[in-house]
């Protein structure tokens, strides 16, 4: 039956893609490979659900299969040290390996290939575990013909792989960080501080992100501006950053080492010293003086202040704005020039102000681009924007915090009254399956509404406050010693979500409608003020930024890691990296620690000074193209031109450097011209006809 | 209908979203059938509409290509040239007289492992009401 099957394949290889592998220079030679074949039982991960000595019994029957061996744990020093042996004593041309994910251990593998004596390109790698044996389990003789099918498809690819050599190129000395939060901030001053012109690009005018809004750090109770404002110094001032505000990353271009990237830097409408300098305004500039502010007309809300607070056309956020300079709104600007002339000699204002795009070129790239609140008014069973007494947790932070809208002191918003009964609602839209909020953990609101439940205790005598709560998470170094001890200072925790939240029309109080479940009971309480601890989300347009880069994001939103335990910081596109709650939320220390993790992961390719690129490159083979020209089309980083070749005939060429070898080029070509090394045409149809017509002799 | 139908499916998937997601899947323990048999590519992109053909040809009863979600592939847009050589391949095979519904093209990102099992399901479901290839009927 299995003799039948193999003649009918060979009788269909007239193909006309199959005959590209005839194409002299790029035919591997089947004929004399000699395969070897490990497979792995990783414990009882894999021989737990497949039967490793069958699929070995079975491996020994495959054409080209020269040795077959198996081990309790293929990816340890003993394991690989046999497929090193096994490759001198057998002499072997290709590896197979049935394990885990190439995803995994394909690196490892092809290094005990190359100590082996062999290209590490000859290596293959049959998936019996992620997408074998834990996917099925209870199904020993399913999993078991799975992997034997899957040991035939590597073998059939093994035995037409070629020699392959990577690329090496140079890597670029500089490195950009994108979102100067706490995260890209820190990220940056590591960089730098390792000798790296860094570029630090961030869209709103000032750096210092969500940090710089808050009042208070848990459990410390540092001053958040006291601890941020001497880093936000730092940047602003460490020679090798290029701080970069009002600015967006627009085009992203290139690959590790060598990314070309297109900032936008936003019409400010005024000039920095520097600026000015250049355009011949000697000891001209803004100097953050202010005397355009206090002649502008037109009044808004200043969002830095969660709206709570008035801020002009021409405004900085804050006092401690790096850098400090004023920019203009122009969505509300009415271009009266009063501004203009208050400004005076320094000339620093220019209302005619374009955009300017920069090109830059770097070698790493950091992302950073932080969080936003979820918008706690789709949930409107607790009232938010609905109820003037009810905040969220960011607008809390500026009414407790001294430089905010009220000086530090706490107030309804109805009526400006201290409250005396405040509660604080956790998880608002986190942990939420209803389809409406996110069905995450936010990771920070426990601990920092604990600390509001401290901040209003100090401040406010008599006062106070209720949290209602799911579960505490208070998980880091110190939490839950400042969670018993606020518990100590007399909040009162209360387990059970709020189901409600209903408003008193004359005295603007609430009432809040909860279960309160380890009493058991329904409750209602009256109160000043409901403070709901919201959810967070990725920063909005945060996608445009992470499609540029090539990130893909998890479920939520959040930007994927490489791997969640053992790549953090990494992405799989390679030189991009992550930091801070952009990955998922995170607190402040988290997010630091991230930060340098990142800044030390982008530093060292920038050190190395040359990174290898994966040669998975296409190629033409010239005698096959007709010079149509389709793939010039197709390829979607003009890694592909027509060239006049010998005797005048167009044919198509490959810059190397900037294919990155998806092969949609040679998914379409039309003639079977473009070779796909590593993932070639006839290799692909091997893998196809081993599956498919079998591929036992 | 002696014997049970075991069909032979085929998965050509990208290694940066499909894989990672049915790799996502055993790592969570996500229980699928195993009638697939996978090939990895680095983009759907990658994937010649000839391979599928010859695949029906060489006897396979399905064939799904996946890929990252539109807008989320590893090499900007290798996807949406693969959605659109299947979509024209579905009414090409529908011409030749194999059910469209045999290739499925299907969008699973490196965090939907629940997603592949999800998907694989569907497909060897879908796969057991049509039967076996005509194809292999044909030549027998």
């Amino acid at each position: 039956m299995a003799e039948k099957k193999t003649k009918k394949a060979t009788a269909k290889k007239e193909t006309k893609k199959e005959t590209t592998a005839q194409a002299s220079s790029f035919a591997p030679e089947s004929k004399t490979a000699r395969i070897g074949v490990f497979a792995c039982h990783c414990g009882t991960n894999i021989a737990g659900s497949i039967d490793i000595e069958a699929v070995q019994n079975y491996a020994k029957t495959l054409p080209n299969v020269a040795f077959v061996d198996n081990y309790q744990y293929m990816c340890s020093t003993p394991g690989q040290k046999k497929i090193e042996d096994a490759i001198k004593e057998h002499n072997l041309t290709g590896v197979v390996v049935a394990a885990c994910s190439p995803r995994l251990h394909e690196p490892t593998f092809r290094t005990a290939t190359k100590e082996g004596g062999l290209n590490p390109f000859r290596f293959e790698m049959a998936n019996i575990r992620e997408q074998n044996s834990w996917v099925h389990m209870h199904d020993r003789e399913g999993a078991t013909d799975k992997a034997k099918d899957a040991v035939r498809i590597a073998v059939a690819k093994a035995a037409l792989l070629q020699d392959l050599i990577p690329k090496k190129v140079p890597v670029e000395k500089a490195a950009m960080v994108v979102g100067a939060g706490v995260a890209g901030m820190q990220a940056a001053l590591d960089l730098a501080n390792a000798g790296i012109k860094t570029y630090l690009i961030e869209k709103s005018p000032t750096i210092g992100g969500r940090m710089s809004q808050l009042d208070k750090t848990f459990p410390t109770l540092d001053c958040s501006q006291c601890i941020l404002t001497p880093k936000m110094v730092d940047v602003g001032r460490n020679p090798n950053i290029q701080l970069m505000t009002c600015a967006e990353v627009e085009q992203v271009e290139g690959y590790i080492g060598n990314f070309d990237i297109t900032v936008r830097r936003k019409a400010r409408g005024v000039m920095t010293p520097a600026e000015a300098e250049a355009k011949g305004i000697v000891g001209g500039g803004c100097n953050g003086c202010g005397d355009c502010e206090a002649v502008c007309p037109v009044i808004k809300p200043n969002p830095f202040e969660m709206n709570m607070k008035p801020r002009k056309a021409i405004y900085i956020y804050h006092p401690q704005v790096v850098p400090l300079i004023y920019t203009i709104d122009w969505d509300s600007c009415i271009k009266c020039g009063l501004c203009v002339t208050a400004c005076g000699e320094k000339k620093a204002i220019d209302l005619e102000m374009q955009d300017e795009l920069v090109k830059l070129k770097v070698g790493t790239a950091i992302l950073a681009t932080g969080y936003e609140l979820f918008p706690i008014e789709k949930k409107d069973e607790w009232g938010y924007k609905k109820y003037e007494n009810v905040v969220t947790s960011l607008e809390f932070e500026r009414l407790i915090c001294a430089s905010g809208p009220t000086g530090g002191h706490l107030v309804r918003p109805s009526d400006g009254k201290t409250p005396k009964k405040v509660a604080f609602l956790l998880c608002a839209g986190s942990r939420d399956n209803t389809g409406i909020g996110k069905p995450y953990c936010s990771r920070f609101c426990c601990m920092y509404s604990i600390k509001h439940a401290h901040q209003i205790i100090e401040k406010i005598p008599g006062v106070q406050p209720y949290i209602f709560y799911m579960d505490i998470r208070s998980f880091g170094k110190m939490y839950e010693e400042f969670y018993y001890r606020i518990q100590d200072e007399g909040a009162k925790f209360i387990r059970g979500r709020v189901s409600n939240v209903l408003e008193d029309a004359d005295t603007k109080n609430l009432y809040v409608m909860a279960d309160d479940t380890l009493l058991d009971r329904p409750m209602k309480l009256e109160v000043d003020m409901v403070v709901l601890a919201a959810a967070v989300q990725p920063t909005g347009g945060v996608d445009t930024v992470r499609k540029m880069f090539g990130v893909s994001c998890s479920q939520d939103g959040w930007m994927l890691e490489a791997h969640p335990k053992l790549n953090p910081c990494g992405t799989t596109t390679a030189g991009v990296y992550l930091a801070g709650v952009c990955q998922g939320p995170k607190d402040i220390p988290d997010t630091v620690a991230q930060a340098e993790g990142a800044a030390s992961a982008a530093s060292i390719p920038i050190h190395m000074g040359e990174v290898e690129l994966e040669p998975y490159f296409a190629q033409c083979i010239e005698e096959k193209c007709a010079g149509c020209g389709m793939c010039v089309n197709l390829c979607p980083y003009s890694a592909l031109s027509l060239v006049e070749g010998e005797g005048g005939k167009k044919v198509m060429k490959v810059t190397e450097a900037k294919c990155k070898g998806c092969g949609t080029c040679g998914g379409f070509c039309p003639g079977g011209a473009i070779w796909m090394q590593h993932f070639a045409t006839p290799q692909i149809v091997a893998q196809i006809d081993a599956f498919l017509t079998g591929g036992e002799e | 209908m002696a014997e049970e139908f075991q069909p032979k499916i085929l998965g050509i998937i990208c290694n940066w979203c499909s894989y990672a997601g049915a790799d996502l899947a055993g790592s969570a323990r996500t229980q699928y059938p195993p009638d697939i048999r996978i090939v990895r590519v680095m983009c759907t992109g990658r994937v010649d509409p000839l391979f599928i053909l010859k695949a029906f040809t060489d006897g396979a009863d399905g064939v799904l290509v996946s890929g990252c979600h539109f807008g989320d592939c590893h090499y900007l847009e290798g996807n949406y040239k693969a959605a659109k050589r299947m979509f024209i391949l579905k009414s090409m095979i529908k011409n030749i007289g194999l059910e469209d519904k045999r290739l499925r093209m299907t969008f699973v990102s490196a965090s939907e492992g629940a997603k592949w099992a999800k998907v694989v399901e569907d497909v060897v479901k879908t796969i057991h009401e049509l039967g076996p290839n005509p194809i292999t009927q044909l030549t027998k």
